[in-house]
């Protein structure tokens, strides 16, 4: 994707560059790419393109509540998908909610992998007594489903923010910490580790810096998988009421607020931020996807 | 074998007792159910004599081994809401999401099965891709939008079918159940495909993805030459190997049915045990907290010990040993 205008003279190939003209290759992808960072972008600038800032109690008008997509406001504004039943331009409540549901799942993703990378790397290298412990805590985490864990640890915590970040970790972190002790077993016992080891280096140095970066590309791909995951996740829990507070709606309690309107034929209250859930989650998805088989070595030309 | 199931057992009694200690601790030192049980008028002596009743006054180890104790036979408290004994609580709305759960295992075996035989025996029509671009969907739906969109274009729109509760519940050799009525069934059937679409979508993957690696066997292809029926190899020979890697997700899937059926529960306000849950949750009904999970921990156990044997039984390349460590 350089200028068209400029002729590049041929780049030498490295790794990265490779990686970027084999994503290219499934046009899928590319598309899910794409919209993937449309919806960044519109997640991380939202206060500066939403017609109205929805949380601005003295912006609405409740005589502009429940209108249908496309009619416009007192004051002229048009409301594209329609308002909810407190007179809240939809778009706008949309872009907010995005950026709230972004923020935990990737949040709560990168906490998750570095846990889990830690436990993992501490289970390969230290092995003993406390891998036995770090992998049978990890079986046991993973013989129930996410929403279950999730359910125990906000009944047992209680609501807000930041407990709700604290349960998407831990239920996530199982998942990096046995895929990477895995990896680290094999690459251990590779030889660019044995020469650095005759090199003299400590082993922190080993460790962070030799093998933690070859053990980075399946990390990366659950990564992806896992952050749809927790942002599937804290919106069900937030539909149920028991995740995320009102103060900070995230979609799921905007489809949430759309529920009781539903009944009566409002269906846009609940369609629209379902729909940029949706996307969300299938453009992560299918970059993820690709992302799996560009990486994964036994499939390398 | 009996070692083997005997180990697991004494496994499991200490995930319950550590699970109940978790529980405990967590749900009975966070929030106060006194504020939110007893009117805020009442004077200090109806307080005191009702946080006392409630067995609230003790410190917390004490409680716990009350709690412990009455657990031993089968008393897990009594609710706070209902006045009634947590667990009775708990059984009388298991039927409704076990009936749930049921419709939508089945359901998802009928759909999932045949659709992933055929984009495995055919994958390169139309339909194939067709089948499995709507998995990949099937899959990303939030299973609790995919559920209100249900209710929005089948019960708003359509008026087909009805959106909320159980309907009239029958009775057949004694077994009592929505599914023995119309108006019951009628019920029943908007909630449980909601509960077996992410499932059929697995179950069409792993259908189509065993049936393309067993197609490429030897005894496939001898099954061929010998010159049976198209009808008798798949029938016969490929369906009862993916029967294996089946069986096992199926297995481990109900329990995640039951887990799941939380939000269906919530949406259809289907009276079951995760709506019950859901509403002590939000109410802060402790003892109904702490009796649904230990519930669900033991099913868990208990499904995910009948999956590991059932699996011996079936393939008998696999030997249950304990894993040394």
């Amino acid at each position: 994707m350089s200028e068209p205008t400029v002729i590049v003279p041929a780049k030498a190939e490295t790794p990265f560059r490779r990686l970027v003209s084999e994503f290219a290759d499934d046009k899928l992808a590319v598309g899910g790419a794409v919209v993937l960072s449309i919806i960044l972008l519109v997640a991380l600038f939202a206060p500066l393109i939403s017609p109205q800032n929805p949380y601005d109690l003295s912006k609405l008008d409740i005589l502009d509540s429940r209108m249908p997509p496309g009619s416009k406001s007192m004051d002229g504004i048009t409301f594209w998908l329609g308002t909810d039943g407190q007179g809240r331009d939809m778009l706008s409540g949309i872009f907010y909610g995005l950026r709230t549901s972004l923020a935990v799942g990737v949040f709560s993703g990168i906490c998750a992998m570095m846990l889990g990378m830690a436990m993992g790397l501490i289970a390969a290298y230290v092995g003993g007594r406390t891998e036995t412990l770090i992998m049978r805590l990890v079986d046991l985490q993973l013989s129930f489903p996410t929403i279950l864990i999730a359910l125990i640890l906000l009944a047992v915590l209680g609501q807000g923010v930041g407990k709700i970040i604290l349960a998407l970790i831990i239920v996530q972190w199982s998942y990096y910490a046995r895929i990477i002790r895995g990896t680290a077993l094999v690459e251990r016992r590779r030889e660019y580790v044995e020469a650095a080891i005759c090199l003299g280096l400590s082993k922190p140095r080993i460790i962070f810096s030799h093998v933690l970066p070859n053990c980075m590309p399946p990390m990366i791909v659950i990564g992806t998988v896992q952050v749809a995951g927790a942002i599937a996740l804290e919106a069900t829990l937030s539909f149920l009421g028991i995740g995320l507070p009102i103060t900070e709606p995230s979609l799921g309690l905007l489809i949430a607020n759309g529920f009781e309107y539903l009944l009566s034929g409002k269906y846009w209250i609940s369609f629209f931020p379902g729909i940029a859930l949706l996307v969300t989650i299938i453009s992560i998805n299918l970059v993820g996807d690709q992302l799996r088989d560009i990486l994964n070595p036994r499939l390398q030309r | 074998m009996t070692v083997f199931i005997v180990r697991r057992l004494m496994q499991s009694v200490v995930i319950l007792l550590v699970m109940s200690v978790i529980v405990f601790l967590g749900v009975f030192a966070i929030g106060n159910p006194v504020d939110i049980l007893i009117s805020p008028d009442a004077d200090q002596m109806e307080r005191e004599r009702a946080i006392r009743a409630l067995g609230l006054d003790l410190p917390l180890w004490e409680q716990y081994f009350v709690f412990l104790r009455n657990a031993a036979v089968g008393d897990l408290g009594r609710s706070f809401v209902f006045n009634e004994p947590a667990l009775r609580l708990i059984f009388e709305r298991m039927p409704a999401t076990l009936e749930l759960a049921f419709t939508a295992v089945v359901l998802s075996l009928v759909v999932g099965i045949p659709l992933g035989l055929y984009a495995g025996l055919k994958p390169q029509t139309a339909t194939s891709k067709g089948i499995m671009a709507g998995s990949i969907v099937g899959f990303s739906l939030p299973s609790f939008w995919q559920g209100l969109m249900f209710i929005m274009v089948f019960a708003v729109m359509l008026g087909w079918l009805p959106s909320t509760g159980r309907g009239q519940v029958g009775s057949f050799l004694g077994i009592k159940s929505s599914l023995f009525t119309r108006d019951g069934l009628a019920h029943v059937i908007l909630p449980a495909i909601n509960l077996a679409l992410g499932n059929a979508a697995l179950i069409i993957r792993l259908t189509r993805a065993g049936v393309r690696e067993t197609l490429l066997q030897d005894y496939v292809k001898f099954a061929r030459a010998k010159g049976l029926t198209h009808r008798r190899v798949v029938g016969v020979h490929v369906l009862k190997n993916i029967l294996i890697p089946l069986v096992t997700v199926v297995g481990l899937e109900i329990g995640g049915l039951i887990a799941f059926a939380v939000v269906t529960e919530s949406i259809f306000a289907w009276p079951g045990m995760g709506k019950l849950i859901i509403d002590s949750i939000n109410q802060l009904d402790r003892p109904v907290m702490v009796a649904y999970l230990m519930m669900i921990v033991f099913l868990f156990i208990v499904i995910n010990l009948v999956v590991d044997v059932l699996y011996s039984v079936i393939d008998p390349r696999v030997r249950l040993q304990d894993v040394k460590g």
